[in-house]
């Protein structure tokens, strides 16, 4: 019988608890088991003075600004480990991207768990020890959290849900509605990596490949590319629903047109293959560390040279560029020339055989 | 990537089209007959580089599409039922049955899973012996040796719970179909490349010969497709009524001897419903007295099931290249991939859904100039 | 129907009493089933529709087809009217 651990699980249980390796629905309690759980695995890794107040809300002394960028995500990835990521970095880098496409400098964040009764605290350390490394680099502190455990077979092991909060770097309005026709159509690097790593993960279609997803903190990127050019009209992250559904939307947020060149999409060989294989359009498949940029046509070349001298933005390339007609619709010319309409993504993806 | 970006050679399949400018003399109406090849085509728009001359129509080689309503019906009844684990490629998912899709069945609890193969499934029967194992057997030719070996090793492993539930079409009596209608407007069909791989071309001959129509066995890029279509128009404009070989890495004669042989060990030849087309006799494979335990249908006591169509799609015409995609008034409007009414709307295949999500018609107005 | 994808045949094993191979598609690798190809080597190419190589691919005819076309439609260049044709060699 321990004296370290007198549980106040409730309904009070006379039996003493012993300490466990995996998640129990006592860590979600409220209690001193909640207290342990959060003193040991979540304080440590993800540290700052905030935090460690302890109080029910953080208080943070940003420099007043004049106006604030908020973004808040569900992370539900499953499996929670595969190559390149984990639900950990994908949490962290997914907000802190949202909050960089509206050109704004992310600089807090709030992480809310949802844990799987049963899930082993050594999975939940690394996820929490990635996020914290995610963070380190994106420059970006986790001030506020919250934890609820529920039942076996409930949430996939373990559901994150964060919200940032950013400082506008500039006052030019940057949005989905901003493009002009003229405008050039920027990615910031190859297609569908993350989407085929994770499927590949999930190991239902029983392929192998050496894909890493490409999940990364964007901030610092997009720093760099506004420093470059005042020009830059739209930023978005082509995540669910791929590089076809971003530019979609932009197209019938600004109705224009837009024209990509399926000659100039950066396509890593494997994850052409893997499309191939399995039937797929890598247009459609989610990137969680890649960016599109629509920008005046006058400052493109520089604002791509400065997006290539960054770590995530190496193999940056135009890919197309913004018309008047047909408005709200993407287009694409094919190698031959001839072009196609390039729908939004409908419903789930599937397998085909034909 | 070999065998692929060859025949994607932008220059070679420009060279292709203009030589087949320079060959066509008067129009002629083709025929590809594989979803496959549609998909293709629509893709890279090699519809809009063609000559006017040059008609393309597309056929009913989509699995997906020309299964019948009554067979989704008894899909979803047997994955209902409780202790079922219902497996299928993707894009049955979402076909629409009389009432919902395998999809809403997943949603309501059933435990519906999509397999790349159906070897998947039958590691699934064997990981979960306390459950029955279902698996949609669809396709034409090609997909025959993959589903009769699923059965042939459940026999060999003495699986108990696994079962097919056939839906299997064949080319050559639906070609024989479109060219005995009296409304035929095909003069020369692009057979399906890989349903040739399997059953090689011997069958074809005959019926070129019948019907006075030349087929080339056509490849799925877009140097194939072209070469596919520059073969027939060469023979329509000699007037030679042959089967020519346009997928010669591929494809023999012959065809695959060892596969045709394992077909056979376990399908035979019986009459196919056709969704929206209607039974075409001898055009389908089911299985064999001697497999009758792996049928579905007899061991979840589903053969009942009728269904009824929905009166405004008309797949069936579009299926017969009677009518095109943006020809039917439910197209676009009623009738979407997001609420597909028929088959063609539904499978990515289907002529109805490469319509659509390329839109292909609307780029040929010039849309973009307007 | 016939989503069929061309790729490297790696290894060959047997797994449950099936001939199995590894397959190579460019950087991509799955799991086929050979037993349709039972003369399928290490090193040969072979479409796989749904996990199961349904035919062996033959260098010799790609590289014939391509070479063939090529003369064709280069030839055709030099044509000025529709309807005349070089004489094409007929392969059975």
């Amino acid at each position: 019988m321990s004296e370290e651990y007198p549980t106040m699980e409730g309904p009070v249980c006379p039996l003493p608890h012993i300490e466990s390796d995996r998640v129990v629905m006592g860590h979600g309690s409220g209690g001193r088991m909640m207290a342990d759980l959060i003193r040991s695995v979540f304080r440590p890794p993800l540290s700052n003075p905030v935090l460690e107040a302890e109080n029910d809300a953080g208080v943070v002394q940003p420099t007043p600004p004049e106006s604030l960028a908020i973004s808040t995500d569900a992370h539900v990835v499953s499996p929670l480990f595969f190559r390149g990521g984990d639900i950990g970095k994908l949490a962290v880098c997914g907000t802190v991207n949202d909050v960089a496409m509206v050109g704004a400098d992310p600089k807090y964040l709030t992480a809310s768990f949802i844990l799987e009764e049963g899930l082993a605290i050594s999975t939940l350390q690394k996820v929490v020890a990635s996020m914290q490394s995610s963070a380190e680099e994106a420059g970006v502190q986790v001030v506020a959290g919250d934890t609820k455990v529920v039942s076996h077979g409930e949430a996939d092991g373990l559901y994150i849900s964060t919200t940032g909060i950013g400082i506008p770097l500039t006052k030019n309005e940057i949005g989905g509605d901003q493009a002009q026709p003229g405008d050039v159509v920027i990615l910031s690097g190859t297609m569908g990596d993350h989407g085929i790593a994770v499927l590949e993960a999930r190991g239902d279609l029983g392929f192998e490949t050496n894909v890493e997803s490409d999940i990364a903190p964007l901030n610092h990127l997009v720093s760099v590319m506004l420093e470059a050019s005042p020009g830059i009209h739209v930023l978005r992250d082509p995540t669910r629903g791929g590089v076809a559904t971003a530019l979609n939307e932009i197209a019938r947020q600004s109705n224009v047109g837009v024209l990509i060149r399926e000659s100039t999409l950066p396509l890593q060989p494997a994850v052409q293959a893997a499309c191939e294989m399995l039937g797929f359009d890598p247009l459609y498949i989610a990137n969680e560390g890649k960016l599109l940029a629509v920008v005046k046509r006058e400052d493109a070349e520089k604002v791509l040279m400065a997006m290539r001298s960054t770590r995530y933005g190496e193999e940056a390339a135009i890919i197309g560029e913004i018309t008047h007609e047909p408005r709200g619709r993407l287009l694409m010319e094919t190698p031959l020339g001839s072009k196609r309409v390039v729908d939004t993504l409908s419903g789930e993806m599937l397998p085909r055989i034909c | 990537m070999k065998y692929l970006t060859e025949y994607r050679d932008a220059d070679l399949v420009k060279k292709t089209l203009k030589k087949i400018e320079k060959t066509i003399s008067r129009p002629w109406t083709l025929m590809e007959i594989c979803g496959g090849q549609t998909h293709a085509i629509v893709k890279h728009g090699l519809d809009q580089l063609l000559p006017d001359e040059v008609e393309l129509v597309h056929g009913p080689g989509c699995p997906v599409c020309v299964t019948p309503l009554e067979l989704i019906d008894k899909a979803m009844a047997i994955a209902s039922q409780p202790d079922v684990i219902f497996t299928s490629y993707g894009d049955m998912l979402r076909v629409p049955g009389s009432n919902g899709d395998l999809f809403s069945i997943r949603a309501r609890g059933g435990d519906v899973r999509v397999v790349y193969s159906p070897l998947d499934a039958l590691k699934i029967a064997q990981d979960n012996p306390d459950k029955e194992v279902v698996f949609f057997a669809i396709g034409f030719e090609t997909t025959a040796p993959a589903n009769v070996m699923s059965v042939l090793q459940a026999q060999n492993l003495g699986l108990e719970n696994y079962s097919i539930l056939v839906s299997h079409v064949r080319v050559p009596p639906a070609i024989r179909a479109i060219l005995s209608s009296p409304s035929n407007r095909v003069q020369g069909f692009l057979a399906a490349g890989h349903v040739n791989a399997v059953m090689g071309y011997w069958e074809y001959e005959p019926i070129a010969e019948e019907f006075q129509v030349p087929m080339a066995v056509t490849g799925f890029e877009p140097l194939d497709i072209a070469q596919g279509i520059l073969t027939c128009v060469e023979s329509l404009e000699k007037g030679e009524y042959v089967v020519e070989n346009a997928y010669r890495r591929a494809v023999t004669k012959a065809g695959n001897q060892t596969a045709q042989k394992i077909i056979k060990q376990v399908f035979q030849e019986c009459d196919r419903k056709w969704r929206g087309i209607g039974v075409i006799p001898g055009s389908g494979w089911c299985l064999r007295p001697a497999f009758q335990e792996f049928d579905a249908e007899k061991r979840f006591d589903v053969e009942s099931i009728q269904s009824e169509e929905s009166p405004v799609c008309i797949s069936g015409l579009i299926l017969q290249g009677l009518k095109k995609p943006h020809e039917c008034p439910a197209f676009g409007t009623k009738c979407t991939p997001d609420h597909p009414l028929g088959a063609t709307m539904v499978s990515d295949e289907g002529a109805c859904a490469a319509y659509y999500h390329y839109r292909s018609h609307l780029t040929r107005q010039g849309i973009e100039s307007s | 129907m016939c989503l069929g994808v061309p790729g490297k045949i790696i290894e060959i094993y047997q797994a449950q009493g099936l001939k199995m191979g590894k397959v190579d598609f460019s950087g991509v690798t799955r799991e086929a089933c050979l037993e349709h190809v039972p003369e399928a080597e290490v090193g040969d190419y072979a479409v796989v529709h749904v996990g199961f190589a349904i035919s062996l691919l033959s260098e010799e005819e790609a590289q014939e087809t391509i070479n063939l076309l090529r003369e064709i439609v280069e030839a055709g260049e030099n044509l000025e009217s529709p309807g005349s044709q070089p004489p094409r060699e007929n392969p059975s």
